[in-house]
This record gives C-alpha cells, sequence and structure tokens, in this order.
C-alpha cells in the first residue's frame, strides 16, 4: 500500500487524469442536460491530453526547440517532441467535435424547445 | 525540474473542472471551464509543451469557450439553468472499479520527468538529432508537424473541413 502511494506522489499528473477523466465521464453519463454533458466531454479530452503531455517531460530538459544550429544535439536536454505534436492534432480535432456537437445541440434545441435529456425523450414519444 | 509549482498547478486545473462540473448556471460553468483550459495551458508550458501550451490557450481557452456562448446566447434564460442533478448507479459502480484499475497500474508507468521513460529513448531522439539537418528548422515540433508527418497535418485540415461543412449543414437555412 505504501509503495503504491508513493508510485502516485512521483506520479502527481497520472493522479489528476485519473480524477478528471473518470468525473468527466461520470458527468457524460448521469447529467441531462446536453450542454453539461458536453463540458463533462471537454475535461475527458483535455485530461487525455495531460496524461500524454505528461509522458514526453524529461527532468533537466527544455523546450524542444534547439538552441545552437552547429553542435551536435543532445537528446537529455531537450523535452520529447512527439507527444507534443500529437497533441497539437488532437487540441484541434477536439474543438472541431465540440463545434459540431454544439451546433446539434443548438439544433435539438430549436426544435424540441428544451436542454433536458428526459423532456427530449418524452417528446419524442 | 521541481514539482513545487506543479502540484499546486494541478490542484487549481481539478478545483476549476469541479466548478465547471458542479455550477448550476451554464454560462458560469462554461467561463470556469475556460479558466481551466489557461492553467492546463500554463500546466503544458511548465512541462516544456510551449507549442501545446499556446494552441491550448488560444483553441481551448479561446475558440471553445467562444462556441459554448455562441450556443448559449441563442436560449431563453430559464433552459440554460440546471434544474436538478441526477446520478446514476451503473455508472457510480463501474467508473470507482476503473479508477481503481488505472491507480493500481499506476506503478508501472514512468515518473513523471524520467528521461530514461520509453517514450523519450524509442525514436524521439532520431527527430530531435537529424532535425536541424533534414529541415533546417530550430522547432523539432514544427518540423515533425510540418514536414515528417505533413500528411498527418493534411488529414487534420481535412477532419476541421468536414467539422465546417456539417456546422454549416446543420445551422444553415436550407436543410438537405
Amino acid at each position: 500500500m505504501f509503495d503504491l502511494i508513493e508510485a502516485w506522489l512521483l506520479r502527481p499528473n497520472f493522479l489528476a487524469f485519473v480524477i478528471l477523466f473518470l468525473w468527466g465521464l461520470y458527468i457524460m453519463v448521469a447529467r441531462p442536460n446536453l450542454v453539461k454533458k458536453l463540458i463533462g466531454l471537454y475535461i475527458v479530452q483535455t485530461s487525455v491530453l495531460l496524461f500524454f503531455i505528461a509522458l514526453s517531460a524529461k527532468t533537466g530538459a527544455t523546450v524542444p526547440v534547439l538552441v545552437s544550429a552547429a553542435d551536435a544535439v543532445q537528446a537529455a536536454a531537450y523535452a520529447n517532441p512527439l507527444p507534443h505534436v500529437l497533441t497539437l492534432t488532437a487540441i484541434v480535432v477536439q474543438v472541431a467535435t465540440l463545434g459540431v456537437s454544439l451546433a446539434l445541440v443548438a439544433v435539438i434545441y430549436r426544435t424540441y424547445g428544451t436542454l433536458d435529456e428526459e423532456n427530449i425523450l418524452k417528446k419524442l414519444e | 525540474m521541481t514539482f513545487s509549482v506543479e502540484i499546486p498547478l494541478l490542484i487549481l486545473l481539478i478545483v476549476t473542472a469541479a466548478g465547471a462540473i458542479l455550477v448550476k448556471d451554464l454560462v458560469s460553468a462554461v467561463f470556469i471551464l475556460g479558466s481551466y483550459s489557461f492553467l492546463l495551458a500554463l500546466v503544458w508550458a511548465w512541462l516544456g509543451a510551449v507549442d501545446v501550451a499556446f494552441v491550448e490557450a488560444v483553441v481551448g481557452a479561446g475558440l471553445a469557450t467562444i462556441l459554448f456562448l455562441l450556443t448559449l446566447f441563442g436560449m431563453a434564460p430559464k433552459d440554460i439553468h440546471v434544474h436538478r442533478p441526477s446520478s446514476s448507479w451503473p455508472a457510480l459502480i463501474g467508473l470507482p472499479l476503473l479508477g481503481g484499475l488505472l491507480l493500481y497500474a499506476a506503478g508501472d508507468l514512468p515518473e513523471l520527468g524520467n528521461p530514461a521513460s520509453p517514450a523519450s529513448v524509442h525514436v524521439s531522439p532520431f527527430y530531435l538529432e537529424n532535425s536541424m539537418q533534414h529541415t533546417r528548422t530550430p522547432n523539432v515540433v514544427t518540423s515533425v508537424l510540418m514536414d515528417y508527418r505533413a500528411f498527418d497535418t493534411f488529414m487534420e485540415t481535412v477532419v476541421i473541413f468536414t467539422a465546417g461543412v456539417a456546422c454549416a449543414l446543420l445551422l444553415g437555412r436550407h436543410r438537405v
């Protein structure tokens, strides 16, 4: 048990990822309000990106922009750039999906006059 | 890298996420979500991911907040207030199980900031060491995004275009 707590304290980002991911997922499942569900979706997406970026960090490393063009590069002196590239793509795709789902919510509100999932289901019957 | 700044930032991150989830008024919740995005950008800048921090501050905190607000401003005030929180028992049982599994497996991950982690010793040194000769670009993130992985970025543009077309079809006056 003590080993496990030490493992969490060495990975504070992973602990934050687990809390944000599960809470956002719970909000997506449990809350009937559609915009609240999208807030939960946004928190789930960003928590996964937080996890990826935590993997790229190196102790004592700087940002992945090369300081000098002439010197040979020491890979340990720069943060790992590959999770950054993946995350840049993922953030933009995340906002694209968010935009489409918000447009869907706007059309649902225009058609049914409510954001509450249960009221919408009642009107569908 | 010391973690003295990291821990307070992560606590603030969880507090703002809790605010966005628990606040009843949706407009307030969206503004708190914007501050959550800014704190996330700070965490990423602290971890050395400056490009990602810029994108999160502009696209996450800026554009996503504006999209939420544009949607909410078209609605009646009584509808943008959450009346009753409800709970779902299957989720309340299943998600703690998933969380316990994730926390139990935490010991197998590399520690935060470990330079010898598998992600940092496999292919990423190749990009860091050869990017300058191959692409003449000091920013390795840019050279991977725009040169080594240009097709991925092109497909990302296709995704954004598709999302734009979908929004225009959903919100446009002429329905297909």
